[in-house]
């Protein structure tokens, strides 16, 4: 998201900097038409609710919190929705405004309602990132379970 | 970033071209993005992959009618005894007081707010943030987390109060996130006090506190606006 050269330069100069892991296989899974889609979503923008504990990072513990997930129900009302991402560098305006900015559970919903998917996921889920991808492999087979018993066949992952 | 993703190759990605902390374009336009959403989940009906497509669309400008948010209004003046630390903390305080008649109505009209992670009241925040001005730790107001911990999450729930309550007041509604982030760092007494914290706070004795000062309370894009930086 957002075009590098727009980016701050203090900012641009990490991003460039952040190593990628890369691949030498590409799995690939075909699936039902979407209108038979069950779908979730998973933000990597520090979501949780209200009552839920926020996400914490502090020196020493990087690795040992980095698979770190919130359970988020698909009825939860907006205001129940908050934001503990550990990052100052992006904007929290247009999540403050309107949490389908950033988590887009109403328009899923209305797309659902529609007939244009079949159904939204019991469940949806956040985590923080910003740390080691491989660190989160735990994690990403666990949800991947999860979502396989909520029978979704199709994720969002919305980055922030 | 697109660079990232073309470098990684998941199996399907859409690139878009909004700002940081908006992946889905802009607030309060559902027809934007749905077709957002639209177009990222056609990605699923690719015969083969990895797909990497780019959202053809740019995020609605905001009307040309914004304008900057207008300053608190100026307060009376404060006892010429005070310290510097005491007169920001005041001018904190009154600055909180003055914004919460519109932080209240945008919570009303919106029925949500975000602030609240921290789990204490705006002007509850404002003193916690303003103790540490003089070097000093307070007290912790909550036993179950580390003070380091509630500093960032009140910190960011300053942040949100501000926002929220600026966004309700006449003509405000639509200001573009920059203009926002430009008020809040150039124009308040809490950006203000953050960097003067910020200082303080990257050489204190507390566990993470030194971190959460120098990584986790100013968006890097603003640390060069510090008043209180050391050349």
């Amino acid at each position: 998201m957002a075009r590098l050269e727009q980016v701050h330069p203090a900012m641009r100069a990490s991003l460039l900097a952040m190593e990628c892991p890369t691949f030498d296989t590409h799995p690939w899974v075909a699936g039902p038409a979407l209108r038979q889609r069950r779908v979730a979503l998973i933000s990597t923008a520090g979501l949780h609710r209200r009552d839920d504990r926020p996400f914490a990072v502090t020196s020493g513990n990087a690795r040992a919190i980095a698979g770190d997930y919130r359970v988020i129900p698909h009825g939860i009302a907006a205001n129940d929705l908050v934001m503990s991402h550990v990052s100052t560098n992006f904007d929290r305006t247009g999540f403050q405004q309107d949490w389908n900015v950033v988590f887009p559970l109403d328009r899923l919903h209305e797309l659902a309602r529609d007939g244009v998917i079949g159904s939204v996921a019991a469940f949806h889920y956040s985590l923080m990132g910003a740390t080691d991808p491989s660190y989160m492999e735990a994690s990403a087979h666990e949800l991947a379970r999860l979502l396989t018993q909520d029978q979704v066949n199709a994720v969002l992952l919305v980055p922030v | 970033m697109r660079e990232h993703t073309a470098k990684i190759t998941p199996p399907r990605a859409l690139w878009v071209p909004f700002e940081l902390g908006r992946p889905l374009g802009v607030p309060g336009n559902a027809g934007f993005q749905i077709r957002v959403l639209q177009t990222a989940l056609r990605l699923l009906e690719a015969p083969s992959g990895p797909v990497l497509v780019d959202f053809p669309e740019d995020a609605p400008p905001v009307p040309n009618d914004a304008t900057l948010p207008a300053c608190p209004v100026s307060f009376a003046p404060l006892p010429e005894e005070l310290s510097a630390a005491d007169r920001m903390r005041a001018t904190l305080q009154r600055e909180i007081g003055q914004l919460r008649p519109w932080y209240d109505l945008a919570v009303s009209a919106r029925g949500r707010t975000t602030v609240g992670v921290s789990r204490l009241t705006p002007e509850e925040i404002g003193a916690f943030i303003g103790a540490f001005l003089d070097g000093h730790t307070p007290p912790n107001p909550r036993s179950d987390i580390p003070i380091a911990a509630l500093f960032r999450y009140a910190v960011e729930d300053l942040k949100a109060y501000y926002c929220e309550a600026i966004a309700a007041q006449p003509r405000q509604k639509a200001v573009d996130s920059q203009t926002l982030a430009d008020w809040f760092w150039r124009e308040t007494m809490a950006g203000r006090v953050l960097f003067a914290v910020q200082e303080v706070c990257q050489h204190s004795d507390v566990p993470g506190m030194p971190v959460v000062a120098a990584s986790f309370l100013i968006p890097r894009a603003r640390s060069a606006e510090s008043p209180f930086a050391k050349a």
